[in-house]
C-alpha cells in the first residue's frame, strides 16, 4: 500500500506520514512521563544558561570574587563553620529525594497510604529547604547588605548571580512543594485508582530534577 | 499483579543504597571546602558533582532502566551545552584581558573610555 507522500510526493505530506503513522516512538513509556522529560530537558537548558552566565561574569571580572565559604559561614557552638547552612540544606534535599523514590515504589505496589505519606514527608522537607533559603536571603540582604548590583565583599556581579540562581532554584522547589501536595491530595481522593500510579513516578522525576540542579549549584556556586 | 507493566519497579534496597551513597559523596563534596583553591580542589568538586548527578539520574530517575530512545532524547541535548561552555570560556577570557588592559590602573567607577585611551596613545608619534 502506498503512503500519502509516495502518492503525492510533497514535503508536507511526508511530515504528516511520519507524525501520523500510528507508531509509538517510546514504547511502554507513559506519555505523561515523556512530557515531563521533555520539560526537564528544556529546564536543563535554562539552568545551564544561568550557570554559564555565572561562569562568564566570574571569569571576566577583574575584581576579586567574594569567597563563598566565608560569606555563607555560620556561627555555631562559638566557632565559624563554613557553609554550615548550605550543607544542611543539601542533606535535607537529598533526603527528600530519597523519600520521593520510596513513594514511587509504594505507588507501584498500590500502597496508597504509604505513598501519600511519603510524598507529604517529601513536601515537608522541601518546605524546610525553602524556609532555610529564606533565612539565608534575609541574612544576606538585611545584615550583610548584599544587593544584585553591589555587595561589601568584592565583585558586584556576585549579588546578581546569587539572587538569580538560588532564587530560580528556590522557585522550583516551592512550585514542587505545591505540585507534590496536589498529587498527594488527588491520590487520597482516589483520582488515580484506575491507573498504575505512574503519576507518582512523573512527579518524582520533577522532584529529583530539583535535587539534581542543587547538586550543580552547590558545586559550582558555593564550593568553587 | 498488573497485566501491562508500564512503570519502573525495583527493589527498595537499591534506593536505600543510593541514598546512603549520596550522603557519603555529599559529605566528601562538602569537605573539599577545607582544601586550598587549586587543581585538586577543582578536580574533586567536579568529580563529586558528576558522581552525585549520575546517581540521581541513573537510579532515582530510573534512567539506567529506560529504553535507548528515551535515554538519547534526554541525555544527548545537554552534551551540546558543553559547546556553549567552551565558547563562553573563550569569550570571558577575552573580556577579562580587555578589562585588564584598559581598566586595571583606572580608579573604579571612573574607567577611561577605550576610544579616548587610543587617542592618547597615538599622540606621542
Amino acid at each position: 500500500m502506498k503512503t500519502i507522500s509516495e502518492a503525492q510526493g510533497t514535503l508536507v505530506t511526508t511530515l504528516a506520514d511520519d507524525w501520523g503513522s500510528d507508531i509509538a516512538t517510546l514504547k511502554g513509556v507513559p506519555w505523561g512521563k515523556v512530557m515531563m522529560w521533555v520539560f526537564l530537558v528544556s529546564d536543563t537548558f535554562i539552568f545551564t544558561c544561568f550557570l554559564v552566565g555565572y561562569m562568564s561574569v566570574r571569569m571576566s571580572t577583574i575584581e576579586p570574587w567574594p569567597n563563598p565559604s566565608e560569606v555563607f559561614a555560620l556561627h555555631a557552638f562559638g566557632v565559624s563553620v563554613p557553609l554550615l547552612l548550605i550543607a544542611i540544606m543539601t542533606f535535607i534535599l537529598i533526603s527528600s529525594s530519597g523519600t520521593m523514590a520510596m513513594a514511587v515504589n509504594m505507588g507501584y505496589q498500590r500502597r496508597k497510604k504509604a505513598a501519600t505519606n511519603l510524598i507529604l514527608v517529601t513536601a515537608l522537607l522541601g518546605a524546610m529547604f525553602v524556609g532555610m533559603q529564606a533565612f539565608e536571603w534575609s541574612k544576606l540582604i538585611l545584615d550583610e547588605g548584599v544587593r544584585p548590583w553591589t555587595n561589601p565583599f568584592g565583585a558586584p556581579q556576585f549579588g546578581a548571580v546569587f539572587f538569580m540562581v538560588t532564587g530560580f532554584h528556590g522557585l522550583h522547589v516551592s512550585a514542587g512543594v505545591i505540585y507534590l501536595l496536589t498529587i498527594a491530595f488527588r491520590i487520597r481522593r482516589g483520582k488515580y485508582d484506575e491507573s498504575d500510579f505512574e503519576i507518582v513516578e512523573i512527579s518524582g522525576l520533577y522532584w529529583h530534577f530539583v535535587d539534581l540542579v542543587w547538586v550543580f549549584i552547590f558545586a559550582l556556586f558555593y564550593l568553587w | 499483579m498488573m497485566t501491562k507493566e508500564t512503570g519502573q519497579r525495583h527493589p527498595i534496597r537499591i534506593y536505600l543504597v543510593v541514598w546512603g551513597l549520596l550522603f557519603l559523596v555529599s559529605a566528601l563534596s562538602y569537605s573539599t571546602d577545607f582544601l586550598d583553591r587549586g587543581f585538586w580542589r577543582w578536580t574533586l568538586i567536579l568529580l563529586f558533582m558528576v558522581l552525585k548527578a549520575g546517581f540521581i539520574v541513573a537510579v532515582f530517575m530510573h534512567m539506567r532502566w529506560e529504553r535507548l530512545a528515551l535515554m538519547s532524547v534526554v541525555l544527548v541535548p545537554p552534551v551540546l551545552l558543553m559547546v556553549l561552555v567552551g565558547l563562553m570560556t573563550i569569550e570571558s577570557d577575552y573580556t577579562r584581558s580587555m578589562r585588564i588592559e584598559h581598566f586595571e590602573t583606572a580608579i573604579p567607577g571612573e574607567a577611561m573610555p577605550v576610544v579616548e585611551r587610543e587617542i592618547r596613545n597615538r599622540r606621542p608619534d
